[in-house]
């Protein structure tokens, strides 16, 4: 125990053998396993239904995990409850209804820097964010609820970067975005890493995510399948097969 | 004419500031809180026991009341907001966790019916006042007429209502109030402790109430069925001005004490209540979801 844990401290997520579920008789994960290393960009695969959201939540601490480890920088996380993991370090960016709507973009993100607790370095904070997408920093005053999809991803994103966080956890961040926009949110979680973060990304868009990612997992089932090197696993045929099996089933 | 405008305007503040409160509970709680009133209630009874171990301290100016009494008028209002925690937590947190709505407005229903005999059983159904000094009223500007106490309910309602305003724009935890009453999944994700924010929403809006009651308790009287009489105008203000807005809430109290003050030279004083209802159906029926409602 003592030495895996000494082990599990140089990475940045180690997750083992996590049994989770919305409600007690019905488990999601079904012994789902994943190692993201220091500064790693980690994309999880998989077909509708495979768990792929359940597994952020679970980690995020928003679905009650039944057995099964996760440990960031060796700290065991299950069990905490999901509003002191900012301040654990985790950020966690939701596939929907990631923004207040009625808050404003600054405010959206001065909120993201409430669970830091110290005060000081929020105006610091703020101008990177404004510098890292200027987008924002032009629509500073405005609803959140009245931009763009793409500007919510990217308010989303930063609200998420406001709070410091060492790991950050990604839900479809291109769900519904434009090509283009999917281009600039991937570029971008490409230079949120060459900052010093760890990045764990959900996405249907396999091809995009692959390309900026170090690693990734393909997942099924609820149980992690396949795993490799980004650039393998887009030559996989099994990932193409489990991807378009997928797709075909559902058309 | 002029002079009703001005008896609407001290009622509406009285009225708005009870809205703010029930405004914020349902926008971060969601449930309509029948037992709001029953916060008015208790903060003018509440000021009214500590204003007596004060009385000795004199009147201030044109004021019927002392330094002492706003002394009473702070304790009342932590003590309505220890009121109002106690109750979520024994009656409300747990329901919570059914996840139906109407069970909770139901159980507020039953708070009130409570809560009301309770202020029956310990101060008796009798009116009270603050005071046996009779409110001068002076003529202000040529054919307005206000007491000392009238104009104080106005200057302290806006003061309020300017105070609410810093805290929620330019605070953390009143930001963290509007991100939990935005969404309150998202907030958690975001590191907000949402059971201290529902803590604090609960301290603010009882708070609110306990000093509306007050000041209704000082330009009419204090009773027993004062909160229960006040629910529904207050509720009308908050749902015309678009329920979850506090700026919403203070525009639709100002609104319903105008149109009941006004309608009485017109229709008589016995349609009151009346005004307050249908003004709302019109105004629904053009806003329908209130005047600053959400319109996304």
């Amino acid at each position: 125990m003592s030495a895996a844990a000494g082990g599990d401290g140089a990475k940045a997520l180690v997750v083992r053998d996590v049994v989770a579920g919305y409600v007690p008789e019905l488990d999601i994960l079904r012994g789902a396993s994943l190692e993201v290393r220091d500064r790693e960009i980690v994309t999880v695969l998989g077909p509708n239904g495979a768990g792929k959201s359940t597994l952020m939540k679970a980690i995020a601490g928003l679905v009650p995990v039944r057995s099964g480890s996760i440990r960031m920088f060796g700290d065991e996380l299950v069990g905490v409850p999901a509003h002191r993991m900012v301040s654990r370090g985790l950020a966690f960016v939701p596939q929907t209804g990631n923004v207040f709507p009625r808050l404003s973009v600054q405010e959206n993100l001065e909120v993201g820097a409430a669970a830091r607790g110290a005060r000081d370095g929020l105006s610091d904070d703020l101008g990177r964010m404004y510098q890292l997408f200027p987008r924002l920093g032009e629509r500073r005053r405005q609803a959140a609820g009245t931009l763009s999809g793409g500007e919510r991803q990217m308010v989303a994103v930063a609200r998420a970067l406001m709070s410091r966080p060492r790991v950050l956890m990604l839900d479809e961040p291109s769900a519904g975005l434009s090509p283009l926009f999917v281009g600039i949110v991937f570029s971008k979680v490409r230079e949120v890493r060459d900052l010093g973060l760890t990045v764990l990304v959900v996405e249907q868009n396999a091809r995009a995510a692959l390309a900026i990612s170090d690693r990734g997992y393909v997942l099924a089932e609820g149980r992690d399948r396949i795993e490799g090197e980004a650039r393998a696993l887009l030559e996989n045929p099994e990932v193409g097969a489990l991807y378009l099996g997928a797709r075909q089933a559902l058309a | 004419m002029i002079q009703y405008v001005v008896d609407g305007i001290v009622v509406g503040a009285t009225l708005a500031l009870g809205a703010i409160g029930l405004t914020l509970t349902y926008n971060i709680l969601r449930f309509a809180n029948f037992a709001h009133g029953e916060f008015l209630t208790f903060g003018a009874y509440f000021a009214l026991v500590f204003a007596a171990f004060f009385a000795s301290a004199g009147t201030i100016g044109p004021l019927t009341f002392g330094w002492g009494f706003l002394v009473a008028v702070a304790i009342a209002i932590v003590l309505t907001a220890l009121l109002a925690l106690g109750l979520d937590r024994l009656l409300f947190r747990p329901l919570r966790r059914s996840d139906v709505t109407v069970t909770l407005v139901i159980a507020s229903f039953g708070a009130s019916l409570m809560l009301r005999n309770v202020v029956v059983f310990l101060w008796g159904s009798r009116p009270e006042y603050y005071s046996r000094n009779i409110a001068v009223s002076s003529e202000i500007v040529p054919g307005v007429r206000m007491s000392g106490d009238e104009v104080f309910v106005v200057v302290i309602t806006a003061l309020l209502m300017l105070a609410l305003h810093l805290f929620l724009t330019r605070t953390s935890l009143g930001r963290s109030m509007r991100a939990v009453s935005d969404d309150p999944a998202l907030a958690r994700v975001a590191g907000i402790d949402v059971q201290a924010v529902i803590r604090w929403t609960w301290f603010i809006g009882a708070g609110l109430a306990a000093v509306a009651g007050i000041l209704f308790g000082l330009t009419v009287q204090i009773s027993s069925e004062m909160g229960f009489n006040l629910i529904l105008p207050m509720f009308a203000a908050a749902i015309l001005g678009g329920i979850g807005s506090i700026y919403g809430a203070v525009l639709g109290g100002l609104i319903i004490g105008l149109a009941q003050s006004m309608s009485v030279p017109l229709i008589g004083p016995a349609y009151k209540p009346a005004v307050a209802f249908l003004l709302m159906f019109a105004i629904l029926l053009v806003y329908p979801k209130g005047i600053l409602g959400d319109r996304s």
